[in-house]
């Protein structure tokens, strides 16, 4: 079975309409699942198509390639709204990990408990995927991501970047994460607020949302609408703004807690966000 | 398949990966670099780390094909070429940062990257370079005072260094260091065939062999298939001899998920492409006992016909009147707790090496037990002792599963039905399936006290999941009732466990034998007790602390050596800080509080009232070499070096300057197991003997006084006695035995005394004592804990190398917080280290060791074991803490966010 690697980004779409072909990036996702004595196939690695890797900043956004690695965002000087998204970085698995896995192939792993999703549903990112056949499309992540383990990809798609649009001017971002260790740890749940506030301390613009907690990674509409006007304090997270969530008792914690841890994290979030 | 080519060490290789094949199996096998080590394949372990480019990733989770052009470096590598490496090897050693060494590779690999790019590190830099890389030993604590270059405290002026009580360097250390050590899975030559276990997929399960002899003749590169049809001597393992109940292969059904009832011998690449599923067996899954109420349920039938209601056995510890003493206790407390199954999670998975020499099998794999490894291989393979070698490779972690037997008779089967080497090496998941457990516990207990605060009454019922086979579950039976009472004057109580079969995995021997959950119920519920008296908890504990000359619960009384007193008295000055600072903490914070927790611990050391010698044979060659066979296995704990500084002092030079040969059983006596704390003391004791035996017959020899100072070299003994020198000539002398021109073999049994129906007798020897103090700091809206530092203090009689003891007590504290605050082992749901959570370097505070020596008379110059005493104190200080500062009392480990939020939920009025 082939292992294709191939330099450019043509090269790889032809190879991405082949069926029965596994797309790898870092491969972290790839060899952790992997089970013994199962078929790997042919894979297309995408880490070594030119510019893949590149964090490129515009007038109309950022442009984070597909093989762009976590430890190449904590890195990136990038604007204050991207600090939960580096914080984030600097808590998916290890150093050994940042090294390795990109933050594209977190969001094709498609896990419930994914790090990355909540920051960069905070920064309204967008997965550009292409093929050979179709071209390039723009899918928001929240139209991406649509269950555990399932993405908007059709066959011979391949992800080629996470694009964001500039964020707001003043925007502060902080990332929470839940785990019961420091290190190595698949979070209980998850929080990314990214807020704007007036000079009065007041809330002018709150995203908000939560990993962990449902099947994809989500934001809270109605506790972002509360936010508005009010200073960090001054919030209560209720039961109807996390309504949408649907957290599972799993090994990592029971349902019930994770609705209250995940109220709390929501101020945290606010407050690390608010500065 | 292309060749491709990248650096490896500076140097140029070439290899040519399959498609989707790992760097960390090109690396060990095609490339040689066996110093990348394996612990989990996915990236939860940290120990193959390598250098990509200069940063560290790991290899498990690397494709080979992405290192093409690239720059790998290993280890091994590192440290012949990098000054950064070679330097941090040094530290690593004055440090004792590796125990058993299997994490080293992936640690200083990390650590190197950091040290290039930041060569003064903070500790906090230290943790975030290093929190990818799990060790199970050290408890971390020297790995960053290595890493940050703190200054070491080893002993190197002038006069003969590493006597009893000189912190030197572990004997071993260089190689480990080095990533030249050799363990288990790091014997086999490329190309060896692999051996591939059949296991069960369900708790409990039926099932069906398809015409393997087909199968196998139609399967590319299979050599063989074993079955309990293959056994030729009894298909039945154990490590109690009433107790011999596990098959090598299940027979009519399985009585546990992960369970093995075939084994398939091929290729590398026929057992690479083989998936469990392709095995020709069919399997009906039955109705399992996976919980010790059902399984004694009257309608589950036993899993062993003979042990009705699934008790494997009980045991039972009577004196005084603990009924009586109840009733007319002005204070009682009582409470249940829990405790779940707690899997070793050493970083070396089991992995071996056997070959047919002659008529003889030999087995080169890790362990604890090299003798008994032989004696169970007799009864299974039907060959004498006499044609079974069993030659221990390094260990890459134990802590009590490593006792019985895993690879190893999969290893000598395949060998003999194939007639060729043979390795096998267990996934991680495979690991946690199939080997021993920590015993789950279920505990009620009651105590009282009377006015004064003196204990009176103590009833303990302790029910304890024992899995589908004994292993070492008699003895926690056995030796739980002896212990629960802690290190404390009883005079009335009563103490019962029993083991009860399940269809979970076996739990066996791990680090306490029961004594940590035991204790945990019972310190838990002395905080209880002294609340309720309106004592300080401390204070309560040394009021009611054992004492020299008084009996214990078992009616022994040892007239000397009884040190829990000074361990829980050296406590006072940091009891006294830590309360005053948790309390000025709290009275500024609203959300996140802190509390300071006690809990102390006892433990004997050695078998219970049962024989249990040790023998270690040392000689002198013509040369004048010393010769030291250590027989005490050295699993990362530091037998290597103890046991040598115990026979140079008692020879009267220096550990370094002998030679070590270890416990392979073709050339070394047994010194017994490395379990129960006994190594240090019980062949501590022999090597004593053995090194005074010696002396002995060189004086004797040369006519010189007792006082003489000798040394041996360039086939001399040269003798400095009262101003005088000297000399005798070795060469000119008979070689007797092993080609030693003086031998002795000298052994050690500790004295004790069957228990009687009540268990009153002697049991132990000698017992350890210790006593931990914890600060926690909990954030109350989450239930996230934190110990924020330890206070331990441990009586060792006399401490061998307080080096080594601190990292004994450094590791045992953070097993202990482990269990405490998230290990569970779950069949099915935790078997893989991402789902199944150990302490990484981040979760592990600073650790004060207080070294308390109150000698024991039995004890090699008074010393005492530690191993297992230390996890003991440390879960029930850490739930007194989280009392303390929550107002919570957790009654069941681990004590999870999730848990401990509820529990402070519920505490709130």
């Amino acid at each position: 079975m082939p292992y294709h690697r191939p330099t450019d980004l043509k090269a790889a779409l032809s190879l991405a309409s082949q069926p029965e072909l596994g797309v790898i990036a870092g491969g972290t996702d790839v060899f952790a699942t992997w089970q013994h004595g199962q078929p790997l196939g042919s894979l297309l690695d995408l880490t070594g198509i030119q510019g893949l890797a590149e964090i490129e900043v515009s007038d109309s956004g950022i442009r984070i390639g597909a093989a762009v690695r976590w430890s190449d965002m904590i890195k990136a000087d990038l604007p204050p709204a991207f600090d939960g998204l580096k914080q984030a970085a600097g808590q998916v698995g290890s150093v050994q990990i940042q090294n390795t896995a990109t933050l594209a192939g977190n969001l094709c792993n498609a896990s419930p408990a994914a790090d990355g999703v909540p920051p960069l549903l905070t920064l309204d990112a967008l997965v550009e995927v292409a093929s050979a056949t179709q071209g390039r499309r723009l899918v928001p992540l929240d139209g991406f991501i649509l269950g555990v383990r399932q993405t908007a990809l059709q066959p011979g798609e391949i992800v080629t970047a996470i694009v964001i649009p500039t964020p707001p001017i003043g925007a502060g971002s902080c990332f929470e994460k839940l785990g019961s260790r420091a290190y190595l740890v698949i979070s209980i749940a998850m929080v990314n607020a990214l807020v704007v506030t007036d000079t009065g301390g007041r809330i002018t613009l709150a995203r908000i949302a939560v990993g962990a907690c449902s099947p994809v990674a989500q934001r809270l509409r109605r506790l972002e609408v509360s936010c508005i006007g009010k200073r960090c304090s001054e919030i209560v997270v209720t039961a109807d703004h996390l309504a949408g969530l649907t957290p599972i008792d799993d090994v990592r914690g029971s349902a019930a807690y994770r609705r209250d841890a995940v109220a709390e994290l929501c101020l945290r979030a606010l407050k690390g966000a608010a500065g | 398949m292309s060749v491709f080519s990248f650096t490896l060490n500076g140097t140029a290789v070439e290899a040519s990966p399959a498609t989707g094949e790992r760097l960390s199996q090109t690396l060990r096998e095609a490339l040689g670099a066996r110093d990348v080590k394996i612990g989990c394949n996915a990236g939860d372990c940290g120990a193959c780390t390598v250098l990509l480019d200069g940063q560290p990733v790991c290899a498990c989770l690397t494709a080979t094909q992405q290192v093409i052009g690239k720059n790998v470096e290993t280890l091994a590598g590192l440290h012949i070429a990098d000054p950064v490496a070679h330097r941090l090897a040094e530290q690593f050693q004055d440090h004792g940062a590796a125990q058993c060494g299997i994490c080293t590779p992936g640690m200083m690999v990390a650590a190197v990257a950091l040290l290039r790019a930041d060569p003064q590190p903070s500790e906090e830099a230290v943790k975030d370079a290093l929190g990818g890389v799990l060790c199970r030993c050290t408890g971390y604590r020297k790995i960053i005072d290595a890493v940050m270059g703190r200054p070491a405290v080893l002993r190197d002026d002038a006069g003969i260094v590493g006597v009893v009580g000189d912190s030197i360097r572990r004997l071993d250390g260089a190689d480990k260091v080095a990533g030249v050590e050799r363990f288990s899975d790091d014997i086999a030559p490329v190309g060896t065939l692999e051996v591939l276990v059949i296991r069960a997929p369900f708790a409990r399960a039926g099932f069906q062999f398809g015409d393997l002899e087909d199968w196998a003749v139609a399967t590319d590169g299979v050599e063989a298939v074993l079955t309990a049809q293959d056994v030729p001597g009894r298909n039945v393992f154990g490590v109690i001899p009433q107790f011999v109940d596990q098959p090598v292969f299940a027979e009519a059904e399985t009585r546990f998920r992960g369970e093995a009832v075939a084994a398939v011998v091929g290729t590398p690449a026929a057992i690479k492409a083989l998936a469990p599923d392709d095995f020709p067996v069919t399997w009906i899954e039955l109705p399992a006992a996976t919980d010790i109420h059902t399984a004694q349920d009257a309608q589950t039938s036993p899993l062993h016909r003979d042990r009705t209601g699934n008790v494997m056995c009980g045991g039972f510890v009577q004196c005084g009147d603990a009924k009586a003493a109840l009733e007319r206790a002005e204070f009682v407390v009582e409470g249940h707790f829990n405790s779940g199954f707690v899997e070793h999670a050493y970083i070396e998975p089991e992995a071996g090496f056997a070959q047919m020499v002659g008529d003889r099998v030999e087995i080169y794999a890790g362990t604890q037990a090299p003798v008994m490894d032989r004696d169970s291989l007799e009864i299974i393979l039907g060959l004498d002792a006499s044609k079974i070698r069993i030659v221990p490779t390094g260990t890459g972690g134990g802590f009590g599963s490593k006792l019985d037997l895993s690879v190893q008779p999969y290893l000598a089967l395949a060998a003999m039905k194939a007639g060729k080497p043979v390795r096998l090496t267990y996934s991680r998941t495979e690991s946690m399936q199939s080997t021993t457990k920590r015993h789950p516990s279920d505990i009620h207990l009651r105590i009282g006290a009377n006015e004064s605060g003196k204990i009176c009454g103590f009833d303990f019922h302790g029910a304890f999941d024992t899995g589908a086979y004994a292993s070492w579950g008699p003895t926690v039976a056995n030796r739980v009732p002896v212990h629960a009472s802690g290190p404390y004057q009883i005079t009335d109580y009563r103490a019962e466990s029993t083991g009860i079969h399940t269809n979970n995995p076996p739990a066996g021997a791990f680090r306490g034998f029961g004594v940590p959950q035991s204790a945990i119920a019972q310190e838990s519920l002395f905080d209880v007790l002294a609340e309720k008296l309106g004592m300080d908890p401390l204070e309560f504990r040394i009021l009611n602390a054992l004492e020299n000359d008084t009996p214990t619960v078992c009616g022994q009384v040892f007239a000397q050596g009884v040190g829990i007193r000074k361990c829980l008295e050296s406590l006072r000055p940091a009891w006294k800080t830590a309360r005053a600072a948790a309390a000025a903490f709290n009275a500024g914070s609203d959300t996140r509080k802190r509390g300071v927790g006690i809990a102390a611990g006892w433990y004997g050391c050695g078998n219970t009232s049962l024989p249990n010698p040790s023998t270690i044979k040392s000689g002198i060659m013509p040369d004048g070499t010393v010769v030291l066979h250590q027989g005490a296995m050295d699993i990362g704990q530091g037998a290597n070096t103890v046991i040598a500084q115990i026979f140079a002092t008692a020879l009267g030079v220096a550990p370094a300057s002998l030679r070590l040969i270890g416990p392979d059983t073709d050339v070394t006596p047994d010194a017994g197991k490395t379990s129960a704390s006994r190594q240090t003391y019980v062949s501590g004791a022999a090597a004593r003997l053995s090194g005074l035996a010696l002396r002995d017959l060189v004086l004797k020899r040369m006519n010189v006084s007792q006082g003489a100072v000798l040394s041996f070299g360039n086939g001399q003994v040269v003798a400095q006695d009262a101003g005088k020198t000297h000399q005798m000539d070795l060469a000119g002398l008979a070689a007797a035995a092993d080609g030693f021109v003086f031998r002795a073999v000298e052994t050690y049994d500790p004295p004790t005394k069957p228990l009687d129906a009540d268990g009153q007798g002697a049991p132990y020897a000698q017992f350890g004592y210790a006593a931990h103090l914890v600060e926690v700091e909990v954030d109350t809206k989450l239930g996230t804990v934190k110990p924020l530092n330890f206070t331990a203090a441990h009586d060792v009689g006399q401490a061998i190398n307080p080096l080594l003891i601190e990292g004994q007590v450094q590791g045992g504290i953070a097993q202990g917080l482990g269990m405490a605050l998230m290990e569970e082992y779950l069949p099915g749901r935790t078997e893989n280290l991402h789902d199944y959570l150990i302490p990484t370097i981040g979760d592990m505070p600073p650790v004060e060791t207080i070294i308390i020596e109150e000698p024991d008379a039995h004890g090699p110059y008074g010393a005492k074991g530690l191993g297992e005493h230390v996890l003991i104190p440390t879960a029930p200080a850490i739930l007194n803490a989280i009392y303390a500062a929550t107002g919570a009392r957790i009654t069941q480990v681990p004590a999870t966010p999730a848990s401990v939020y509820a529990a402070i939920k519920k505490a709130q009025p």
